[in-house]
């Protein structure tokens, strides 16, 4: 259980935002901050980390204090065991794949751990390469593995996928999801990726300028408790064709292209690259097992 | 006609400036490219002081500081034995102070250049900073380091106004080669003048150009 209550004042050049916080994570929860940039997401899991600390408030971590302001009380990032997911992977340039993932091992750790996430995230087969030649969705996998080295209970992930493609990010996200199972993480998530914070967290928090305005589960948050459909699914609009009456929408859910038809009126709101939910409630669905021809 | 113990002079005494200076850049590099310090314009200043400032006037006020007359030359003599004017060692001290801007600069940008993300993903993963800077920054600064060592060497190798000053120009303790050749033109001796000239220019040219080559990763594309 983590629990948070803490002011922090953050300053950039151009402006001044007061981050007043106060959550609580349960044990193995995955949680997700959503919200516009600057509204203090990537602060708060830095604050939780330890890389930047609060101006007044405490953190607790299962009844252990991390931070408190009135006793004085930091424990520094070295000692929270918890592991961080940063945006840039941040992979050590001068080591080898094998290297990093050695690297986070604590002292007299035993190596089972590695050859467990190494099978896992497969990764095996470019241990012996530096990170700069690796691609994008290869480095992500050795930057989660190399986070969970060290057994981290919490995981603070940093948009961990947005500069992926559409297909790494799907088969990524059951990565993450299988580690925050396997290892029984309380996982704290920064998205913008509605598929994604639906498919991944339990529960949703959106911050506006520095505070928590709304929360819910995905559902509630993204307004899908609102029908009763039968069928529901959350895609992204890959194209709009316009006949006389009708238009006809291709959407990408999954890994799936459906198309979708549409009264016109309806589809007037409607762009290329729009999150939209396509439900179904007044129809019975045929159901086959798939059998090999 | 030419002395080779002023030509070893110059090289042992730019061996070890230049192997002092490491060891003193890297903490200040990394104090002064990680700090939050109000007082960091201050100390950048006096660590580039020696670019702008006439090697007579730094020698000049080495002279001063350092002669046993004066307290603290005195103080230094009294407690550790230490007569730094007209002595290999007193140049010594002198090279390193002349010469940590040009050791202290390149580490410094070397550590500014790499992404804060590194040193705190290693500090997320429970490592202290000092791990953290043997085996994740240094690591990642090697064109830096050793752009520090080249130009602090070969500067020590070129300094003329210091030495003068403070080392005076005593054969086998503090005549090096740059004060050889002033010494060898006033005495109309150009062809010993020229021998010198000659091999500082060819040891500083080869030097730089290794650099140039290797940071420019030119080796590199001939090698593989």
């Amino acid at each position: 259980m983590i629990e948070i209550d803490i002011i922090k004042t953050l300053k950039s050049p151009e402006s001044k935002l007061i981050l007043n916080l106060k959550m609580e994570v349960k044990k193995g929860q995955f949680i997700t901050l959503y919200g516009d940039s600057g509204a203090g997401k990537t602060s708060t899991l830095r604050i939780i980390s330890g890389l930047i600390k609060a101006d007044s408030g405490t953190i607790k971590v299962n009844k252990e204090t991390l931070f408190n302001s009135l006793n004085k009380i930091n424990v520094s990032p070295q000692k929270r065991n918890i592991a961080y997911l940063f945006q840039d992977y941040a992979l050590f340039p001068n080591m080898t794949v094998k290297q990093n993932l050695e690297y986070a091992l604590t002292k007299k750790q035993s190596t089972v751990v590695l050859e467990e996430l190494i099978e896992m995230m497969e990764i095996s087969e470019f241990l012996n390469r530096k990170p700069d030649t690796l691609s994008g969705g290869q480095k992500q996998r050795v930057a989660l593995a190399r986070a969970l080295v060290p057994l981290p209970e919490i995981l603070l992930l940093d948009e961990p996928l947005s500069a992926l493609d559409n297909k790494m990010r799907i088969k990524l996200q059951d990565f993450i999801l299988n580690l925050h199972k396997k290892y029984n993480l309380t996982t704290i998530m920064v998205s913008h990726d509605v598929g994604e914070i639906i498919k991944l967290s339990d529960r949703v928090y959106q911050l506006k300028n520095g505070e928590i305005n709304k929360q819910g589960s995905p559902a509630e948050f993204f307004g899908m408790s609102n029908s009763s459909a039968k069928f529901r699914f959350t895609g992204e609009i890959l194209s709009i064709y316009n006949d006389n009456i009708i238009s006809i929408i291709t959407v990408l859910i999954g890994k799936d292209v459906v198309k979708v038809v549409s009264d016109k009126m309806e589809a007037i709101d409607f762009r290329v690259g729009d999150k939209v939910f396509v439900a179904s409630k007044a129809f019975n669905p045929y159901i086959q097992k798939i059998t090999p021809f | 006609m030419i002395d080779w113990a002023t030509l070893i002079l110059t090289f042992k005494l730019a061996f070890i400036t230049t192997f002092s200076l490491l060891f003193l850049g890297i903490p200040i590099a990394y104090a002064l490219a990680f700090t939050k310090s109000r007082f960091k314009p201050i100390i950048e200043t006096l660590v580039s002081m020696p670019l702008v400032l006439p090697p007579t006037v730094l020698g000049f006020y080495f002279l001063i500081a350092f002669s046993p007359s004066n307290t603290f030359g005195q103080w230094l003599n009294e407690w550790f034995g230490l007569n730094l004017v007209f002595t290999f060692t007193g140049l010594v001290v002198a090279s390193i102070i002349y010469s940590l801007p040009f050791m202290v600069q390149p580490l410094q940008s070397g550590f500014s250049a790499l992404s804060p993300t590194l040193s705190e993903a290693s500090y997320t993963m429970g490592k202290s900073k000092l791990s953290t800077l043997r085996h994740v920054l240094l690591p990642n600064i090697k064109p830096a380091i050793l752009t520090g060592i080249v130009l602090s060497f070969a500067h020590t190798i070129g300094e003329f106004g210091v030495v003068l000053m403070i080392g005076g120009n005593m054969p086998n303790q503090t005549k090096v080669a740059s004060i050889a050749v002033y010494e060898e033109v006033e005495a109309l001796n150009y062809s010993a003048a020229n021998a010198y000239s000659f091999i500082l220019f060819s040891i500083t040219f080869t030097i730089l150009l290794t650099v140039y080559l290797v940071n420019g990763g030119y080796l590199k594309r001939f090698i593989q």
